[in-house]
């Protein structure tokens, strides 16, 4: 790799440059910079109802615990900015105070906060804090919520909640095919396997946080609200991230408590969450409820086309799932309505997890496209080809690149799809149904704000900073092959720096936009340094903003899921053979890493079509599942071989790269994918995400043996 | 406006509360404090002795203290991860006497004299152990945070199926299985990867096990 010439590296399948240090246990995340005695350790204590005030609460046991250092609660925490302010254009920049409250607003949330000399002193002072509630009732059911649920007027993303073109209810009134179907997805959990955790140290005014987090300038500037400091007094760093999945775009009470500990103790604090913390006070995705409605001619072409959902967010929040996003984009129809209503509940906060919106609403929208198909009696391959576009249906604008068809045909033409056979139920093998599925996916792509430094060392190295993040996507490389690219180095002259924000400003990692976004202030710096080499240059900043983005266009990753299921004809269990990917996603980076983003995205559409689902227990208002026995995530045997296909895709509008995002178009369309292959392995149509075994036995009883 | 959060130095707790204007507050008295002091000699530990990565070690320990506690926050040996400290995910996995355990599961007071080896072990005079390095190779790893559970539990499997361990797929338990992708999916599935990183684990695994390059 070390002679590697210009104009190879960028897209060249390169090893992880953090892989030696991640196989060997040696890269740090936020919990492991201060072992026993040279930090103290705090826990988090978690309410036991999920809505009330707290009456009084007990901590004389826990003070006297052996060598417990501070017991915190309401009665003692210090004045902090309130929560807020709920509409700050960066939500993730809100002040977060802890034990600022009486209240209780979910179950799970913080009301006290131990910090003792060990783990597991603390862990038993936690205990011992004796708390008396005044319970309420609480609204924990977004069914019996629907009702009363509110216009939104915005959605995350900020589209509008409501779109209309055309009249969609005549249309859909005289449409000679009609699908009418009302799907169901559940509260769902990022889970990532590092739990939330904070270190906290304080130099005079001066606050460090080592904390595990996607962003770093939003955290920065959330605590330096929080504490009503100036916000260069505070400096987070993440250098490793254990997977965020959304749910570290927000920050916690672990870093709050953890400042306010350190300063209060007047040494370092560290304080991770326990998995169910993890599950019930940090964020989750709603659970939602969709009504999709098409309607189209004998040829399979859509005359009306309609997708209305409903979700839920916590009390007193704003967040809105963008549900109808991807439908919005995906077909072409002249009369199309798009809906999204929002009941108010008293759980934890609904924020992003991995491709909020398209990864739900195409749950839906892709089933019923896969009706539809069956009632035309049409292949599903050929209904999505009809109905594609080459502009965007809804905002007058061509894409900057759509390969949906080829994705498609390719897809078709790879996975044998001319094999399946359309009549359900019909392909048996021993005790097994077997039958084939497809789905388009898309995901929208953005560009946000980032800048990067770029150095020349004494020794010719080329050093590249940026407070950006890496949780797995593959930063760390994609930086280092741009710089090296654009620099004509080979890449074992350029050091990556990232997770500091001493380094410029970016957005840090969500939303897909991380890669372009930080890739383009790195390929601008590096740009501005090669030209000033010669007059001496040996720094440099770049940058970029959303509008490096073309506007004239709209801007969208595409593919295709094809999959392969075999249904246990007896106890309904349903395994994935077989899932073949073919994506659409601009200029690859690193051919490697994005296949490895894509694999992961395809498995959390198997979590999501077979695995994952919350409940809440009415009567307490907490998640009946709190943990990873019994919330379950696809594990190694659940996931059968995955094949990845990358189109050359050539994007002269998309922005200073013209890569696009990976993240998340891998679990766009997966799981309907997968359920569409269970339809045509047994002929039962699940609308109730997941298809958990129970959900087909019905079905299973009406066939031959 | 909001009260002003006290951010003076030096860092003192009663110039910290006394600033924020509050002084009813159960913490300005200091009894707590005084109490830990006084109980921090009383406090029983025990001496165990382990052997990690080769070395012997005698630590003065909490009885509570778990194996992966005792890793992690003592030894500073942190490539050993906690996911859940429940026994539910595997990112804590170690081998202890050549077999994998969940560590979190565990205490370390129960493994005196024991042979410990973790991620960190694998390493011999610099060299990554041939597992780490097909995981680097087939990207079997993406935020890295599972991934030293599920080296240490991938270079035990191979011993497992060496000593003709059968697993749940494993037809015929009476011969010795081959060590197909499912078996090998099936013998890692106790290890979580969130990421979701396993048909690249697996050929990592299956790399290794017919002798790929190292
Ligand atoms: S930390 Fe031990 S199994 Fe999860
Ligand atoms: S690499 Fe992130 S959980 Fe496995």
């Amino acid at each position: 790799m070390a002679e590697s010439k210009r104009a190879d590296v960028i897209g060249l399948p390169l090893d992880r440059i953090d892989g030696r240090l991640k196989v060997t246990g040696r890269a740090t995340y936020a919990f492991e910079y201060a072992t026993q005695g040279s930090v103290a350790y705090g826990v988090i204590v978690s309410a036991a109802i999920g809505k009330g005030r707290i009456l009084r609460i007990d901590t004389r046991d826990a003070q006297h615990a052996p060598r417990v250092l501070l017991v915190l609660t309401k009665d003692n925490a210090p004045p902090q900015t309130p929560w807020g302010p709920v509409d700050l254009p960066d939500r993730f920049a809100r002040a977060e105070p802890a034990l600022d409250t009486d209240e209780v607003l979910y179950f799970g949330f913080p009301v006290a906060f131990v910090v003792a000399e060990t783990f597991e002193q603390a862990t038993a002072a936690a205990a011992m804090v004796r708390i008396q509630y005044d319970p309420m009732p609480g609204d924990y059911d977004l069914h019996a919520a629907g009702p009363s649920a509110e216009n939104p007027g915005r959605i995350d993303g900020n589209g509008p909640a409501d779109s209309a073109v055309g009249d969609f209810e005549s249309a859909f009134a005289s449409a000679p095919v009609q699908i009418d179907a009302h799907y169901t997805t559940p509260h769902q959990h990022q889970a990532p396997m590092e739990p939330h955790a904070t270190m906290a140290a304080w130099e005079g005014e001066m606050l460090t946080v080592h904390t595990s987090a996607q962003l770093t300038t939003s955290p920065q500037e959330g605590l330096a609200r929080t504490f009503n400091t100036p916000k260069e007094n505070v400096r987070i760093i993440t250098r490793y991230v254990g997977g965020g999945f959304g749910s570290k775009l927000p920050y916690y009470v672990d870093a709050t408590l953890a400042a306010i500990g350190a300063r209060t103790l007047g040494r370092p604090v560290k304080v991770a969450m326990t998995r169910p913390q993890v599950f019930y006070t940090t964020t989750h995705r709603t659970a939602s409820e969709q009504h999709v409605r098409l309607g189209a001619d004998r040829d399979g072409r859509l005359t009306a086309y309609g997708q209305e959902a409903l979700v839920h967010c916590a009390r007193f929040d704003l967040f809105t799932e963008p549900v109808c996003d991807a439908a919005r984009r995906l077909y072409a129809a002249p009369n199309r309505l798009t809906r999204h209503r929002r009941a108010k509940l008293d759980l934890p906060r609904s924020d992003s997890m991995r491709a909020p919106g398209e990864a739900i609403g195409l749950l839906g929208l892709e089933c019923a496209m896969d009706e539809l198909a069956e009632a035309l009696d049409l292949d599903p391959v050929e209904l999505r080809l009809r109905n594609d576009t080459s502009s965007d249906p809804e905002q007058d604008r061509p894409f900057a690149s759509r390969h949906l068809a080829e994705a498609l045909r390719e897809g078709a033409a790879r996975f044998g799809w001319n094999k399946r056979v359309a009549k359900p139920a019909s392909v048996r093998d021993r005790r097994w149904l077997v039958g084939l599925g497809v789905a388009s996916a898309i995901r929208g792509d953005i560009l946000q704000s980032a800048t990067a430094r770029a150095r020349l060392e004494n020794d010719g190295k080329i050093t590249i900073e940026l407070a950006m993040t890496d949780i797995g996507t593959g930063s760390y490389t994609i930086l280092t092959q741009i710089a090296a690219d654009t620099m004509e180095l080979p890449v074992d002259r350029v050091t990556v720096r990232l997770g500091d924000t001493r380094f410029p400003p970016t957005a840090g990692s969500g939303g897909s936009f991380g890669a372009a976004t930080s890739g383009s202030a790195v390929l601008a710096a590096c740009r501005k340094l090669k030209a000033g080499l010669a007059s001496g240059m040996t720094e440099s900043l770049g940058s970029v903003t959303p509008a490096d983005l073309d506007e004239a266009y709209s801007h969208a990753g595409f593919g295709a899921h094809f999959a392969e299921v075999c249904v246990d004809r007896d106890t309904g269990e349903v395994r994935v053979r077989r899932m073949l990917g073919v994506f659409a996603a601009g200029r690859i980076l690193n051919a490697k890493t994005a296949r490895s983003q894509m694999i992961g995205g395809m498995t959390w559409g198997i979590g999501s079509a077979l695995l994952e689902e919350n409940h809440v227990d009415s009567r307490f208002g907490s998640f009946i599942n709190q943990d990873l026995a019994n919330y379950h995530v696809a594990v190694n045997a659940d996931v059968g071989a995955m094949e990845v296909v990358f189109l050359d895709e050539a994007d002269p509008h998309g922005g200073p790269l013209g890569s696009k995002g990976v993240g998340e178009l891998g679990i766009c369309g997966a799981g309907a994918a997968i359920m569409n292959a269970i339809h045509n392995a047994t002929g039962a149509r699940i609308r109730d995400f997941p298809a958990t075994p129970d959900k087909l036995l019905a079905t299973l009883e009406t066939l031959d043996p | 406006m909001e009260r002003e959060f006290a951010l003076r130095s030096p860092i003192s707790r009663r110039r910290f509360f006394g600033t924020a204007g509050v002084t009813t507050l159960a913490l300005a008295s200091p009894p707590a404090f005084a109490d830990a002091t006084a109980q921090t000699s009383s406090l029983p530990t025990v001496n165990v002795r382990l052997t990690v990565n080769a070395r012997q070690l005698a630590l003065d320990l909490d009885p509570r203290t778990t194996l992966l506690d005792a890793l992690r926050e003592h030894l500073g040996l942190t490539g050993t991860k906690k996911g859940c400290d429940q026994g539910q995910c595997g990112a804590c996995t170690v081998i202890v006497n050549g077999q994998r355990i969940n560590s979190c599961l565990t205490l370390a007071v129960m493994h005196a004299g024991d042979e410990i080896t973790t991620i960190e072990g694998l390493v011999e005079d610099g060299d990554l152990h041939p597992m780490q390095a097909a995981f680097v190779r087939h990207d079997g790893l993406q935020c890295g945070y599972c991934t030293p559970g599920q080296i240490c539990s991938a270079v035990a499997l191979l011993a497992e199926h060496k000593a003709g361990w059968p697993s749940h797929v494993t037809a015929d338990v009476a011969t010795r299985p081959a060590l197909t992708d499912a078996e090998i999916a099936e013998r890692m599935s106790g290890n979580i990867c969130r990421c979701s990183a396993y048909p690249n684990i697996v050929a990592a695994i299956r790399d290794v096990n017919e002798g790929g390059r190292a």
